[in-house]
């Protein structure tokens, strides 16, 4: 996925809401149907993976993998559910990334503080490295990370891949709201500190709930491009009771000996909780992503 | 732009120190240190620690047992006269092109069409909802992505997409088992996931304009061509930027559709480097090798982030100045 640049959103103008549509003319028509079509393009694999998560394997075998199925069949959906045993993956995955993003804002937070709040000597380096420390390749970390640990007894733990996460994406949020926190009303820092809060109190007191709806933007980021890391858990998650979905999925079907209905059943299952995370969260998301260069 | 801290700025133009935003009781800013602790602590052995060890590996020769012996620049020689290397790095200008240009260029042009036709003369709600159909492979695991790609190109008559080209008499045909169809493939997957997310920028991008200027454009008698250059390229050019650069970056990193997709086949004509670094560590074991592999790809990562700064900073000056 890209890296996806956010920042939390000021208010994203909605298009002005209009008496009346404009005159449609012919060539209006010629690309809607241009757009659509390419929509549609984009919804072939959805398509194939619905149709065919649903039929069993001589309906497939019969029909091919564009008609619908005759019947409803649970056959795919079940194999794979039982197979890499999916709630024990799901909650995996929910575990990994929800402790990154909670941990991973917690930590983006204090160093934002001194950066932003505390104006420390030397900030825009330090800024510089904690974004070069989310740019960098994994690879270039990945043989020593792998071999540290080894060395600790931590690969094959979940913890190793948290603990690595939580750094990457800590360092995204670091840049992202240093700046945010550099632009602090300083009026209501100084009331605080003139009633006598210590720098901790104004940390938790003020800082942390007007700062809040940003730090939601970047919690539901954390966990998504978490959910979604591919190459730090297969590597440093190799038994099958630590993977996360999209590793199971992957090992699973790496064999080439699936069958299509059970791939697509897989496909299906893993899409949902992603899904579901989108819609719950999609103002926040499209707000979040949107505001990626919007002023 | 907004992505850019003041911090950047200050540095920039050599300020005097600034005040931190609390006024001080006590003198100095030295308290502020410890809650930058954690967060330096972890980086330095998560991130930067790695990276030197990382790098003093490209010296030696390792099979990830017992003590890496020292080699010298062996490693580095190595890679002049290495066909894989060569073919994983030229390989990643086709990622750029599939991961940078082709979909900034399709989400340019959608996100002009939905924001400018579709929106305006259909309703906001069906610009939305086709938005949100663009978005949507997006927010699939690239990992899922690849597989549900690499069934439908399966070879043989069970392939859905050599099913669909039998419906005209086409015969099946090995995609991902020969050249060039297996990069295109490739290529395919990552525009098929990558135009999301320009079309989502654009078009909040365009939100800026107002509809009114496209409506007067229009009775002026501009064409719909006419008013995407003219109005939309101008508006979202710093967005153009962002987009570009971002994706250029992820492009050369890019790892799970190749792992999944082609394994670098066939005969390692789609390797690209991260996944030929993956491959020297933990099929070859030849761990010094895939460390340089790894490296050079960082220097490279690197210069473009360089550029993506500056180019940031510079073009928030301007716009300062134009203030």
């Amino acid at each position: 996925m890209a890296a996806t640049a956010i920042v939390p959103a000021g208010k994203v103008r909605t298009p002005r809401a209009r008496g009346g549509m404009t005159k449609k003319r012919a060539s209006d028509w010629v690309l809607l149907v241009a757009v659509i079509l390419g929509a549609l393009v984009v919804m072939v694999p959805f398509y194939l993976i619905l149709v065919n998560a649903f039929k069993s394997p001589i309906d497939y075998a019969t029909s091919g993998p564009f008609a619908l199925p005759q019947a409803i069949d649970f056959t795919g959906i079940q194999n794979f559910w039982v197979r890499v045993n999916f709630p024990e993956k799901v909650w995996n995955s929910i575990f990994i990334s929800g402790t990154v993003a909670v941990l991973a804002v917690l930590i983006s937070l204090l160093n934002a503080f001194a950066i932003g709040v505390g104006r420390v000597r030397g900030r825009s380096w330090i800024v510089l490295l904690f974004l070069m420390a989310n740019l960098l390749p994994q690879e270039a970390l990945l043989y020593p990370l792998y071999y540290m640990f080894k060395s600790v007894h931590l690969y094959d733990s979940v913890w190793s891949v948290i603990i690595v996460f939580t750094v990457i994406q800590a360092a995204f949020g670091t840049y992202l709201l240093a700046s945010v926190l550099g632009t602090f009303p300083k009026e209501v820092l100084e009331a605080a500190s003139i009633d006598g809060a210590t720098r901790w109190q104004i940390l938790w007191r003020v800082v942390f709930p007007i700062t809040r709806p940003t730090l939601s933007v970047l919690l539901i980021f954390f966990f998504i491009w978490t959910w979604n890391e591919f190459l730090i858990p297969l590597t440093f998650l190799p038994s099958n009771a630590n993977q996360t979905v999209p590793v199971a999925i992957s090992v699973l079907t790496g064999d080439r000996l699936m069958d299509v209905t059970t791939t697509a059943g897989a496909a299906l299952l893993s899409i949902i909780p992603t899904i579901i995370f989108f819609l719950i969260f999609q103002r926040t998301l499209t707000r979040g992503i949107t505001a990626g260069a919007v002023k | 732009m907004s992505v850019i801290t003041r911090a950047e700025r200050g540095a920039r133009t050599k300020l005097p120190p600034e005040e931190p935003l609390i006024p001080q009781r006590t003198r100095g800013t030295a308290g502020y240190w410890l809650y930058l602790l954690p967060g330096f602590v972890l980086l330095l052995v998560i991130v930067v620690i790695p990276l030197f060890f990382n790098i003093y590996l490209t010296f030696t020769k390792w099979r990830g047992v017992r003590t890496p012996e020292f080699i010298g620049l062996e490693n580095w020689f190595k890679i002049f006269t290495d066909e894989d290397f060569w073919t994983s790095f030229t390989n990643s200008i086709w990622m750029v092109l599939a991961m940078v240009v082709i979909p900034t260029t399709i989400g340019l042009i959608v996100a002009a069409l939905l924001f400018d036709v579709v929106g305006r003369k259909f309703g906001g709600k069906v610009g939305s909802f086709l938005r949100a159909t663009y978005y949507l492979p997006q927010i699939l695991p690239i990992a899922v992505a690849g597989i549900v790609i690499g069934w439908m190109f399966r070879p043989g008559a069970t392939g859905s997409v050599n099913q669909m080209l039998a419906v005209f008499g086409i015969p099946a045909y090995d995609w991902l088992g020969q050249m060039p169809s297996a990069l295109l493939v490739l290529m395919g997957v990552l525009v098929w996931v990558q135009i999301g997310y320009p079309v989502v920028v654009f078009m909040a991008a365009l939100q800026r304009v107002d509809p009114e200027l496209y409506e007067a454009a229009e009775l002026d008698g501009a064409n719909w061509y006419q008013r995407f250059t003219a109005i939309t390229l101008s508006i979202i050019r710093p967005e153009v930027f962002v987009v570009t650069l971002t994706c250029t970056i992820a492009a050369l990193k890019v790892f799970g559709p190749v792992y999944i997709i082609t394994q670098g086949g066939p005969a390692g004509a789609t390797l690209v480097p991260a996944y030929y670094a993956y491959t020297e560590f933990f099929t070859k074991r030849n761990i010094g090798y895939g460390a340089t592999i790894a490296t050079v790809l960082t220097v490279l990562v690197v210069i473009v982030s360089i550029i993506f700064i500056r180019v940031q900073n510079s073009m928030e000056r301007k716009e300062r100045a134009g203030l």
